[in-house]
Order: C-alpha cells, then structure tokens, then sequence
C-alpha cells in the first residue's frame, strides 16, 4: 500500500489543478459552462479520495452528514427561483464559513485533550512554544496524535474566527435578502461597540493559540467570533448586500485555507486562496462600481448621511398603460432599465415579450443595465439571459450613458437609486458620487413602480418628479403583461 | 504536515493565481463567478471530512459532523446555483451557442 498516500495526494493536486482551469473556464462566456463541470469533477475527485486516508474513522458518520448535506443543498438548489440566487449564494456561503469554524473547533477540542494527556495536573504556560518540553516527563503516555505546533494553532484559531464571522454574517445576509429582516439595525455607538467585540474575540484568539486553551475559553471565542459577525452585518443596508457577499465569500475562502494549513491539505490551501484573492478583487470591483469603497461600506452608516437632503420640487405624475403602450410603440429608440424590482415580481419575460413586440413594429430597443443592478453585479444580466434577451440588446452603462439624448423613451422597470440624479447633484445624498444611468436625458421616462416609496436604500427619487417623467404604477410582471396587451390590441 | 515556508510560498502563487483569474473579467459573468469561486471553497467539505475522520470523543463528533453537513451543502449547493446560472448562457448568442459547449 505504499502507492496509496500518493495517489491521494495525486488526487488532491488534480483537484487544484482542475477548481484553477474550471474558474479560469468560467471567466469568459464562451467556455463558462463547462468550467463549473471541470471544478465539480476537481470536487468529487478530492472527496473520494478523502475517504481513503489513513486513520479515518466514524465513516458511517462521514458518509451520513455528506449525503444530508448535499441532498438538502441540492434539492433547495434546484427548486430556488433563479431571482432568488444571491440569497442562496450567500447561504452556501455561509455554510461554508461554519465548516471552517467547525474544523476549526474540532482542531481546537483536540488539542486541548492532547494536551490534558500529555499534562494531567494542567497545561504549563510555556509548554506549546517548547516543543521539546513536552517530552520531559517520560512517564506520560506519548500521545496517538501529534500536538499541534504553535503555527498551526494560530492559523487554525485565526480561520475559526474568519469562517464564524462569514457564517453568521451571511446568515444575516441572507435573511436580509430573502426579506426576512427588512429593517436596519442601528444603534447608538454601535461602531464603538463592534471594535470592542472584535478586539474581544482576537484577545481570546490570541489567548487560545498561545496555549491557554480550554474548553471554556474556546466556547467564548466562538461566541464572540459568531455575535461581531452578527453585529457587524446588522446594520448594512439591502443596497450593499452584494458588497457583503462577495467580501464574506472572500473571507470563507481565507478561512478554508488557513484550516487546510492546520490539516496539511494542498488542495485546500490552494482552492481557499485562490477564493480568497478571486473574491477580495471582485469585491473591490462591486465597490468601485457603487463608486464606495468596502471600508465605507461596513462601517460607514449607509442612509445615514449628515446634511439637509435636497428638497424635491414637483409630484409624480402618473401614466396608465395604454398611454406607455402607445408611446413606446411610435418611438423610434427605447431603452428598458431593469432593477431588482423586476427581478422580486419575475417579470424579465415579460419584459422581453413586450420588447420583442416592440422590435417587431420596428422600434431600436435596448436594455442597458447599470453595473450593481439588482443584488449583485451581473444580476440582471443573468435574469435578462434567462428570459431569452440577446447579448447585443443589453448595454452596459459607459455604452448607453450618451445615447439617452437621442432615446425617445427610457422605460425604468424596478430600478431606483440606480438611476437617481440626486446621486450628481445633491452632495448631502449617501449615494452622492455613484454613477447613474442618466435616463433623465431621454425625452420621456416611464418609471414602473410598486408604489410611491423610496427604493431600498431609503432615499427620495428625483427623477420620479421631473417633468418629463410619468409614473406607471404596479407590480412589475402585471405592468408589462398590460403593457403587452395594450400592444396587441393596437396591432389589432 | 507542510513546511511554513512552503505553504507560504503556495500561499502567495495561489493568491495571484485567484487574482488573475478574475481580472478582465466581464461584468456579466460576476454573479456566475462569485457562485463559481464560493462552489470551489466548498473543497472546506474534504477538511471537515478529515476532521471528523479523527474527531475521538462525541463532543468532537457533533461538531465533526456540523461541520461535514454545512460543508457538504456549501459544495453540493454551490455546484447546483452555479450550474443553473451558467446553463442560461447556453442559448442567449445564437452564433456562439454551437461552438461553446
């Protein structure tokens, strides 16, 4: 059997190899298909072999929890709407982050038995720094496993903490998306109070890998660990969500390869820095999209902003859809922007119904999509290429931005703080300095709207009081669908 | 067990190898890669595996076990959004759509 450990090694290595290409493959549109096989076959390649590893026991355990987890995964995964993806990115997410924590622990509550064996009468202070100390009193049994060096043990504490703070942090995230806590949660000198719980769990962090570790002190530190990232994502609000999941993503993959040091993984540490990296760029591109930084955005309090807003001139004026119908169907050029509004009420198909009757009265129509529209960047991008829309239909912002003048009508479909013009003009507004879609230059606007409230950041909408913008209220798929009634009936 | 100055080293390739990989990148194809890269953090499944493999007492167990069941779900769940997502790439370019596979 001494070709065993390595062809599991070898099974390991083929695993990294196979997550790089499969991630690099997915990265263009072209072969992103089949990159998430190439990572999936990586996957199932590396948990076979898991199980061939010397030393490995509870297997029946093992395989219980496996097939648990993914048929519970796999079945929710499957019947999740696709406009609900970001919550359940964020959930899996979160999943993630708690394995880390949980090996974590288990590497934890080990070492502080190995220790107890090694040192019946108590822990010495100095002992874990000095390995060779351990050995001194010959009379101890030698233990099965090797205590865990002093690296090992602050890598190991140190990607607990990073893997409880994304678990609990994306719960809340995903509670937030899902709708189940819709408030923010502010309170006086709460960022005060988040400094202090963090320095709380790195202080007890700090304690356990210097060799303080005890069965009470671990409990603590995850306990601290768990309610800092409860508390530090509490108070973001809805709009930066996106932000927070790829940073949480990001900060998983951290956690899973500091773990797969402790563990002596390659394909771990690989697989969990590559994540790590991947994720804090594409979280710096999020950021950069909303023109805020990712300091800003945890801990500055979004919607909060000092300063007297901008008071707004005017009232809504309202359309009704026979009206929008028949002004779209005598233009010339309409850009549709959707938002996350249109994802909420599935309309992305009936939207494009209506476009593709549009085009075939012989209107230009485009769709032109701001880069953090919806929950996550590429959202609607993914909704629109699911109701069936063309790559060449769909604009990015920097395309469509100057082609609003000559736009006879720009149709907003669940958008809001995307395409708001206080965030040019009104320096006391929180989204001051985001770039917009400037759907105000087109020569009408038709906003579909639920209601008369703000958008899910919180904030007035002056675009809804300009005067050449008409309201069409109503939820987003019932609008469109009377918006494609009115049109056949025209035709008719 | 790995050598610090090894893993550091892996550390450091793998962290330019993630980086690389993500730059020009189409804004598009973000969501699918956010779901793409948290689906590869789910290889955390082989180390909860291995930890409950050597857990020895039933404390260790159940947290073993905890953490085999979200790790199973962070990959199986990661896998199945991501491949759902990728799948409507499929028709969208009719002249691309043959050639991708």
């Amino acid at each position: 059997m001494v070709w065993l450990p390595i062809l599991i090694k070898g099974c390991y290595f083929l695993a990294a190899l196979l997550f790089i290409l499969g991630l690099k493959r997915m990265s263009s549109p072209r072969t992103a298909r089949g990159g998430i096989v190439w990572a999936g076959f990586g996957m199932l390649v590396a948990v076979l072999a898991t199980f061939f590893l010397p030393d490995m026991h509870n297997l029946g355990l093992i395989v219980a929890a496996v097939l648990m987890g993914v048929g519970a995964a796999w079945w929710t995964g499957r019947r999740v709407a696709m406009t609900a993806m970001p919550q359940m990115v964020a959930l899996y997410n979160g999943m993630g982050g708690g394995a880390a924590a949980a090996i974590g622990a288990v590497e934890l509550i080990g070492y502080v038995r190995n220790m107890l064996l090694l040192h019946p009468a108590g822990i010495p202070d100095t002992s874990p720094l000095r390995p060779e100390s351990w050995a001194v009193n010959a009379l101890q049994p030698i233990p099965v496993v090797v205590p865990l060096s002093p690296i090992e043990l602050s890598l190991g504490v140190l990607g607990a903490l990073i893997g409880a703070v994304s678990f609990s942090g994306s719960l809340i995230a995903f509670s937030k998306l899902q709708g189940w806590l819709d408030k923010r949660f502010v309170f006086p000198a709460q960022r005060a109070v988040n400094l202090l719980l963090l320095a709380a769990a790195v202080v007890v962090g700090i304690m356990l890998a210097s060799g303080h570790a005890s069965l009470p002190l671990i409990a603590v530190f995850f306990a601290l660990a768990l309610l800092f990232g409860l508390m530090m994502t509490l108070p973001i609000g809805g709009a930066d969500m996106p932000v927070v999941i790829s940073l949480y993503n990001a900060f998983t993959g951290l956690a899973v390869a500091f773990e797969g040091f402790v563990l002596g993984n390659e394909a771990m540490i690989i697989a969990g820095t590559v994540v790590g990296a991947a994720g804090t760029l594409l979280t710096q591109l999020m950021a950069k999209a909303m023109n805020r930084s990712i300091g800003n955005v945890l801990f500055g309090s979004f919607g909060a902003a000092g300063g007297e807003a901008q008071a707004i001139d005017g009232a809504q004026k309202p359309i009704d859809a026979a009206d929008a119908a028949v002004m779209m169907a005598y233009a010339e050029r309409v850009v549709i922007v959707p938002g996350y509004g249109m994802a909420v009420a599935q309309a992305q198909h009936k939207v494009w119904e209506f476009a593709q009757l549009l085009i075939k009265r012989g209107v230009k129509v485009k769709f032109a999509i701001h880069p953090v529209a919806g929950r996550m960047p590429g959202h609607m991008n993914v909704l629109l290429a699911e109701a069936g829309v063309p790559y060449d239909l769909i604009a990015d912002m920097d395309e469509i931005n100057p082609e609003f003048p000559v736009t006879d009508v720009a149709m907003v479909i669940g958008a809001n703080d995307v395409v708001n013009p206080l965030a040019k003009t009104d320096p006391a507004s929180p989204i001051y300095g985001m770039p917009i879609l400037d759907v105000g230059n087109a020569k009408h606007v038709i906003v579909v709207k639920r209601g008369k409230g703000t958008g899910f950041a919180g904030i007035e909408n002056a675009l809804f009081y300009a005067d050449n913008a008409r309201m069409l209220y109503g939820d987003g798929q019932a609008a469109a669908a009377e918006l494609v009634n009115e049109l056949k009936t025209l035709d008719a | 067990m790995i050598d610090g100055f090894l893993a550091l080293y892996i550390f450091m390739l793998a962290a330019f190898t993630g980086y690389e990989i993500i730059a020009r990148v189409p804004v598009i194809l973000h969501t699918p890669l956010m779901s793409g890269s948290n689906f590869v953090h789910g290889i955390v499944l082989v180390g909860a595996m291995i930890a409950l493999g050597q857990a020895q007492t039933p404390f260790e167990m159940t947290i073993g076990f905890i953490g085999v069941l979200l790790g199973a779900g962070n990959a199986a769940g990661g896998y199945v959004v991501t491949e759902r997502m990728l799948e409507m790439f499929k028709s969208s370019k009719p002249a691309a759509g043959k050639e991708s596979k």
